[in-house]
């Protein structure tokens, strides 16, 4: 498989799905590295097809009532909360 | 307590009970582990000020032992890096090689009980993390089986492939600290539980008497390709602690791995697309460093992520997003899980022939201060040795096998799952 082509726009564009700001010459520097990481990434194209076996079992816990943290332990660490509740963003 | 070395990022002091196995020891937890009501910033700016409200569950458990927590050990930013240089609050000294990194993630970790600062220390371990700074500092560290250790309370990174574990001056007492945090526990689902599904832990641990040096018998597989191409100092250690090993009675014996070859792209494209998912819980609304109220909640979760994340961090969330975005999922994501079966595969197969199997932990000696942060692809490679044992799920320890050039040399053992007494005693015959 050829080469992955990552130019700054596409670092753009993975940067605003992963919402982190970037500055122009984090883009630039990323763009280079990326393109050396994925070509090195690449090379999973040689792994042969495995029968995965997964031995994995459900765990599961009654549904009782517990201890949780109070309202206030919850807020803490919030940056800005009002009446009770975090302050969050504006959705749109 | 010196801080020269700039091991902790919080000194604190927790008493832990008045008697109990680890009575009178003291124990530095490192930063990504949560102790309530003392911050635990996973060295970030992003979580600066941040103070958890509960214990993780191995933290209740130290206290409980009568250990006495000492602080909050410095790191690699969210575990990001094998250089501990990624810290938000500046790089830890490597106190047996000056002006050399001290490894990482749990480079304060491993500092601090290098140095005395502590008399034991944990770490966490994603691809290397415990073992890396174990072998360049010049003490043990053991990665776990996935499932013995509570990860209940570790900020998490990469969930499928971290876990906390012990890092002590020798083998007799990081098991002893391992006997004290092992078993099962009802916040984390993926600890091994005690009901005869498996041969799990029962909770009641005794790991510290397989570290009787009794290795005779013993058979130490030896996967060259987890040697060739090492340096060639530490191959020469390497060696003698084979020889050594082959004095007191073992048998060594040349195996063959080859989907290791894989290992490194297939960790990291596991690593980072986990992270990608982990850290989206960092908006900055219930925690961390606020994006403000302009504009649209979109437009403030990526000034919070900007102003909060360290570069490596930003790296590894962008790359793990690339992995499995639309297009790109099959041909990276599922190609990794291939690959991390096929390790599987290939382990099982050779801990058939063999009771450990035995590599360089890391194939350099201490990197100098500063001398890898401008390639990270090359910095990735150096974890070649370390990363098989997260992928297939496995025990494995590094021991001190003495030095090149006045810089320590680690020698790493893996064991089969559940198998840590094994890794203990052949480990324990070293050091």
């Amino acid at each position: 498989m050829s080469d992955p082509v990552v130019d700054g726009e596409e670092v753009r564009h993975v940067a605003e799905l992963a919402r982190v700001d970037l500055d122009d010459e984090e883009v630039d520097r990323f763009a280079a590295q990326f393109a050396d990481i994925l070509s090195y990434f690449d090379s999973l194209d040689e792994v042969p097809e495995v029968d995965r076996e997964a031995d994995l079992a459900n765990v599961m816990r009654a549904d009782e009532e517990r201890d949780s943290l109070s309202q206030e332990e919850a807020l803490a660490n919030a940056p800005e909360t009002v009446d009770g509740y975090f302050k969050g963003p504006r959705v749109s | 307590m010196s801080s020269d070395l700039n091991a902790f990022i919080t000194e604190a002091t927790v008493e832990g009970s008045a008697d109990g196995p680890l009575a009178g020891r003291t124990v530095a937890v490192k930063d990504n582990i949560s102790t309530e009501g003392v911050r635990t910033t996973c060295g970030s700016a992003m979580l600066e000020e941040y103070v958890p409200p509960y214990d993780a569950t191995v933290v209740e458990r130290l206290t409980a032992a009568g250990a006495t927590i000492v602080g909050k050990t410095n790191m690699d930013e969210f575990g990001m890096g094998s250089t501990t240089e990624t810290s938000h609050f500046g790089p830890a000294e490597n106190p047996a090689a000056p002006g050399r990194v001290p490894g990482g993630s749990s480079g304060g970790s491993a500092a601090a009980v290098a140095a005395g600062e502590a008399d034991l220390a944990l770490g966490s371990d994603t691809g290397g993390s415990i073992r890396n700074p174990a072998a360049f500092c010049g003490v043990v560290g053991l990665k776990p089986t996935y499932g013995l250790v509570s990860r209940y309370g570790l900020v998490a990174y990469a969930n499928s492939l971290e876990g906390i574990g012990p890092i002590a001056p020798s083998v007799e007492e990081a098991a002893e600290l391992l006997d004290v945090v092992a078993g099962p526990d009802p916040h984390d689902a993926t600890t091994q539980q005690d009901d005869g599904r498996d041969v799990g832990p029962t909770g009641d641990a005794d790991f510290a008497s397989a570290a009787d040096g009794d290795v005779e018998g013993t058979t130490v597989g030896v996967p060259r390709e987890l040697v060739e191409g090492a340096d060639e100092g530490v191959v020469a250690r390497f060696e003698d602690a084979l020889d050594d090993l082959r004095d007191r009675g073992a048998e060594t014996t040349d195996v063959s791995l080859p989907s290791v070859e894989r290992c490194v792209e297939a960790y990291y494209v596991i690593a980072m697309s986990e992270a990608s998912s982990n850290l989206a819980r960092f908006d900055g609304v219930r925690y961390g460093v606020s994006g403000g109220y302009e504009g649209n909640w979109n437009e403030s979760f990526a000034r919070s992520r900007e102003a909060g994340f360290g570069e490596e961090v930003k790296r590894r969330v962008l790359l793990g997003t690339y992995a499995l975005s639309a297009g790109y999922h099959e041909k990276y994501y599922a190609k990794a899980q291939d690959a991390r079966a096929w390790l599987q595969q290939d382990v099982d197969e050779a801990l058939s022939e063999a009771d450990v199997l035995a590599s360089p932990t890391m194939p350099v000696p201490p990197f100098e201060r500063g001398e890898s942060l401008d390639d990270p692809l090359q910095l990735y490679l150096a974890d070649a040795n370390t990363v098989p044992a997260n992928l297939a799920n496995l025990p494995a320890i590094s021991v001190p096998a003495g030095e090149t050039d006045g810089l320590p040399v680690g020698i790493q053992f893996i064991g089969p799952a559940f198998g840590e007494a094994s890794v203990i005693r052949v480990g324990s015959a070293l050091a």
